[in-house]
């Protein structure tokens, strides 16, 4: 291993926090090493998808909605059909299975998405048609002869119109726009104590609105997939896929075949950040190769990967918080709206995600959120690095900048005040453990040149915590606002087939269940009356050092709430 | 389909040219539409090695068609306008990007026809007896013929021509918009003032407001204050991907007053 | 359709193929070559995964039609290296973790090496300038300035 300190380091250890509980006698923890894949790198010779040749490549390019929202009334693809180079024009009733959800492979979700749609669009630059030619260049003229004739339908943009009575609806099967969670409800719900009155109860009131934009991932590869038939009835699949089995098993149910069937090589992306597991590209290709009998590459353009490559999905967070003047905050409620644009794809899975994440990483006593996940006329929204919490994260830390300017306080030191602790009960009913936000605050405060006070100086996140701000709330208000009907309660959202208990199927255009109660509030509650001067049950003040046991123990990974200690 | 066709000398390319053709010069501009299928089936293109000459005329500076924004960089008679040619695209555009081409890029594009604009340069067109003014060849692009050189009188004093571009990614990025200055003075007052924006409508715009405000005056703050008042005037910005109408109208006298403070400065 | 011959010199090795009418350089150099070292990132000039130099300029091999670079010399990433030698730089990408996807360090890494040979000392506001035409999106510029520098400085093999 050369110098690596050319320019300095760029990370500073700091190894005096945490010293008891850390190995510093590991081999590669904590050292620079040098990535196994970097000679294919820098020779120039790493396997990306398309840098596989096949004699006779075919090349797929789709037909695309110019239209936010419209009835497809007929798809003309005879004039695509003449045009120089075709082989095949694919359209909806090629799919075997034209109907998906990301995440039917985990039980989640009502299958939404149809492979090539040709009923109606739902968002500007859905697919229509696939043209599969001799060239890129006649894959791109002949997907332009595709004719399809629009009953154009009004459309919605924005999350908190999409939800109002009377919005255009953007798929039929999700009641006014918006997710089914639990079979139940059509939020994410999160209550913990009792925010209304410990707001009512608080110094002050804190609100405010985040909005944040969707982003693409914008990597420099688009996502893209090649496909050929093995001479031994399968087709291995070339893909830029950052999820090889996920996108494995999506190509085996939207091809209904067995997924012994599929040989599939990736690993190597040039870049995804998310934004390559939406596993669009394998099955059309496949599918052009199972057609076609020939190999098949199916990749987006640049304009293509910035247009309908999904984002990070917008979201929009209302946050209010009751303040007490010395800075503890007794209560945080939030009203939060994912944008998922015109399908689900991983978009509901985000909030479950996002609210665990709920209150952010402080401790704080009366917590209730409610989170939709509303469908828009907008580029279905996706994963990126974070997804679920970057955006509420922003939200909540520029709120606590809010909170501290309105109590006066330095913000580091109204969140150390506030911080998690090791053994504090989290919002959704889970211990705190390894927090290090107090020390992060801390080692912020020095580089800033902000001089803390003694107390919040000597505070650290393996003390004071637990006692009382480990126990669980004492009462829990509840409610069951936002109910709907014809749903099945034993699944996040019910699954089509799956049973035989009545629910809506998506394969057929069926009136979409009503809810029970009106449409959400589109704006949190208003704010309860003015600040009382009495203070709310609130998180004990940290209590003397109790040296706590070093932690240990192996983590688990749930792909619905994160890493649990055993 | 795509063909191209190759002359040795403009006066060929000019004959062979029509609607179905597009002159292939430096191709940043001509092989984006390539790719994306949407270019004409003709492509005319010209190896005349002569094109590629920088020549000085007393005090005309005469850059032939296939110039590079590069090859601009690289000729020290060209120092004044090295601050225009370095803030286009990347190292390889520049070695591609050509100066008679950027007449012709679209919008959000065309930094340098915007300075060409701002310093009063002439154009030869194939074919075409004389010069003409490169306001001339922007208003009706399409129907400009196909340009061999362009001419750029050199200013007295250097000091009298600025460019400042604002871009939103440094140090490569498409202009929110571009401002090219070219101020002569004569006692101390500008005479003939020239303002140029790029980016602040179909192609780079003269500043009718700025240049009025200028004319005649000092360049001191009073002055710049005024000229930004009025940048507006004369331009018509459109919203696009990097930046609203409302916002470039906004900003467009800022970046004015900024640009002519530093002039003052010298 | 009709394609034309081009004969051009690869990393200093005579090479022809037929391009079709139309074809840019960056997918003949892979498709009818089997270079497979440009990278396609965008086809309109924006990402310099496709830089390549021609008459030992970079260029973005996706703005060039194919058939021009008939009797031109090209430069690929994939001529850095001599046999099982690696250029100074390859080495110091390794070193300096100037690679994440690795998806723009071929383009990144022709534009470095021409920077290197036409200014074997550049300042790091040099080296900058001369990379701001490769996106890396795995926001690597750091390590991959420092790693550029350090063959400047002639550190590389220290």
């Amino acid at each position: 291993m050369k110098d690596m300190t050319t320019s300095g380091p760029m990370i500073e250890f700091r190894k005096d926090l945490f010293a008891d509980e850390r190995d510093d006698n590991l081999n590669e923890i904590g050292k620079p090493t040098r990535r196994q894949d970097i000679l294919g790198h820098v020779t120039g010779r790493s396997p990306f998808f398309d840098d596989h040749l096949f004699d006779g490549l075919l090349h797929l390019r789709c037909t695309r909605s110019p239209h936010h929202h419209a009835r497809i009334r007929r798809i003309d693809t005879s004039a695509a059909d003449r045009m120089p180079g075709v082989v095949r024009v694919l359209t909806g009733k090629d799919v075997p299975t034209n109907l998906n959800t990301l995440l039917s492979l985990l039980d989640f979700g009502l299958d939404d998405e149809p492979i090539l749609t040709d009923t109606k669009v739902a968002y500007m630059g859905e697919p229509v048609a696939a043209v599969i030619a001799e060239t890129e260049a006649q894959a791109r003229a002949a997907a332009a002869a595709v004719v399809v004739e629009w009953d154009v339908l009004p459309h919605v943009l924005d999350v908190e119109e999409a939800i109002k009575p009377g919005a255009p609806a953007v798929l039929d099967i999700y009641p006014n726009n918006l997710f089914v969670y639990h079979g139940k409800y059509d939020h994410q719900k999160l209550r913990f104590g009792d925010a209304d009155r410990a707001l009512a109860e608080a110094d002050h009131i804190v609100e405010g609105r985040y909005q944040m934009s969707p982003i693409e991932q914008a990597p420099i590869e688009t996502c893209g997939a090649i496909a050929a038939p093995e001479q031994n009835d399968r087709f291995v699949c070339y893909t830029s896929t950052q999820a090889l089995f996920f996108s494995l098993g999506t190509a085996a149910k939207v091809l209904n075949i067995p997924s012994s069937r599929l040989h599939f090589i990736g690993g190597t992306v040039g870049g995804g950040f998310g934004g390559k597991v939406d596993s669009i590209h394998e099955p059309l290709a496949i599918l052009g190769a199972m057609l076609t009998g020939r190999p098949v590459k199916y990749a987006w353009d640049r304009a293509e990967e910035m247009q309908v490559g999904a984002p990070r999905g917008a979201e929009r967070w209302y946050v209010t918080d009751g303040v007490m003047n010395d800075g503890r905050i007794v209560a945080r409620k939030f009203t939060g709206y994912f944008d998922a644009g015109a399908y689900t794809r991983l978009s509901s899975y985000a909030i479950i995600k996002g609210v665990g994440h709920l209150p952010g990483p402080y401790t704080i006593p009366n917590v209730s959120a409610n989170v939709y996940c509303v469908y828009t006329n907008r580029t279905p929204a996706t994963a990126m690095r974070g997804f679920g919490i970057t955006g509420v994260d922003f939200a909540i830390e520029a709120h606590m900048d809010k909170v501290a300017e309105t109590v006066g306080m330095n913000p580091i030191e109204l969140r150390i005040l506030n911080a998690y602790r090791d053994g504090d009960m989290k919002a959704h009913r889970r211990e705190a453990k390894n927090c290090a936000l107090i020390e992060c605050a801390q080692v912020v405060a020095e580089k800033a040149g902000v001089t803390l006070s003694p107390e919040l100086k000597a505070a650290t996140s393996v003390t004071g915590g637990g006692g009382a701000r480990g126990a669980l709330p004492a009462h829990t208000a509840t409610d069951e606002d936002g109910q709907v009907e014809g749903f099945q309660a034993t699944s996040y959202a019910n699954t089509s087939g799956a049973s035989s208990a009545p629910q809506p199927s998506p394969t057929t255009s069926a009136p979409a269940p009503q809810p029970i109660t009106s449409a959400p509030a589109p704006r949190p509650a208003t704010p309860p009356a003015p600040p009382t001067s009495t203070p709310t049950p609130s998180p004990t003040p940290p209590a003397a050092a109790d040296k706590k046991p070093a932690r240990s123990g192996a983590m688990r990974f749930s792909s619905l709430s994160g890493f649990r200690r055993r | 389909m795509t063909t191209l066709e190759t002359y040795p000398t403009m006066e060929d390319a000019a004959r062979a040219m029509g609607a179905d053709a597009t002159f292939l010069g430096g191709g940043t501009v001509v092989m984006r539409a390539v790719n994306e299928g949407v270019a004409t089936p003709r492509l005319i293109r010209v190896t005349d090695p002569g094109l590629a000459h920088i020549s000085t005329v007393g005090e005309i500076l005469r850059l032939g068609a296939s110039v590079t924004m590069a090859d601009v960089l690289a000729h020290r008679d060209l120092a004044f306008l090295h601050p225009v040619a370095r803030q286009i695209g990347g190292p390889q555009v520049r070695n591609m990007a050509t100066v008679a081409g950027n007449l012709f890029a679209e919008h959000p594009y065309g930094d340098f026809a915007t300075a060409l604009l701002a310093l009063g340069a002439q154009v030869t067109v194939t074919g075409q007896g004389g010069a003409r003014s490169v306001d001339e060849v922007l208003r009706d692009r399409d129907r400009a013929g196909l340009v061999s050189a362009v001419e750029i009188p050199r200013p007295r004093d250097v000091r009298s021509f600025g460019f400042r571009k604002v871009s939103r990614v440094k140090p490569k990025g498409v202009s929110v918009l571009c401002i090219a200055a070219y101020l002569p003075r004569e006692s101390g007052r500008i005479r003939g003032a020239r303002v140029a924006f790029g980016a602040m409508g179909p192609t780079p715009l003269r500043s009718s407001g700025a240049e009025r405000a200028l004319e005649g005056q000092m360049l001191d703050t009073a002055t710049a204050e005024g000229a930004a008042a009025a940048a507006t005037e004369g331009l018509s910005p459109a919203t696009d991907q990097i930046a609203t109408e409302w916002y470039r109208r906004e900003v467009a006298g800022v970046h004015l007053k900024r640009l002519l403070t530093e002039m003052e400065r010298g | 359709m009709v394609k034309k011959p081009v004969n051009l010199t690869l990393n200093d090795s005579p090479r022809a193929a037929f391009a079709d009418p139309g074809q840019n350089l960056l997918d003949f150099l892979r498709r009818e070559i089997g270079d497979l070292s440009p990278k396609f990132g965008c086809g309109q000039g924006t990402c310099g995964a496709c830089t390549v130099t021609i008459d030992g300029q970079t260029q973005l091999s996706c703005l060039v039609l194919a058939e021009t670079v008939d009797g031109k010399e090209v430069r690929t990433a994939s001529g850095l290296a001599n046999g099982a030698t690696l250029d100074p730089l390859q080495d110091a990408f390794m070193d300096h973790f100037a690679a994440q996807c690795g998806y723009c360090t071929p383009g990144m890494l022709v534009s470095a090496r021409t920077l290197l040979d036409r200014n074997p000392r550049p300042t790091r506001d040099e080296v900058i300038e001369a990379i701001s035409g490769n996106l890396c999106r795995c926001t690597g510029y750091e390590p991959i300035i420092t790693a550029i520098l350090s063959v400047a400085e002639g550190r590389a093999r220290a």
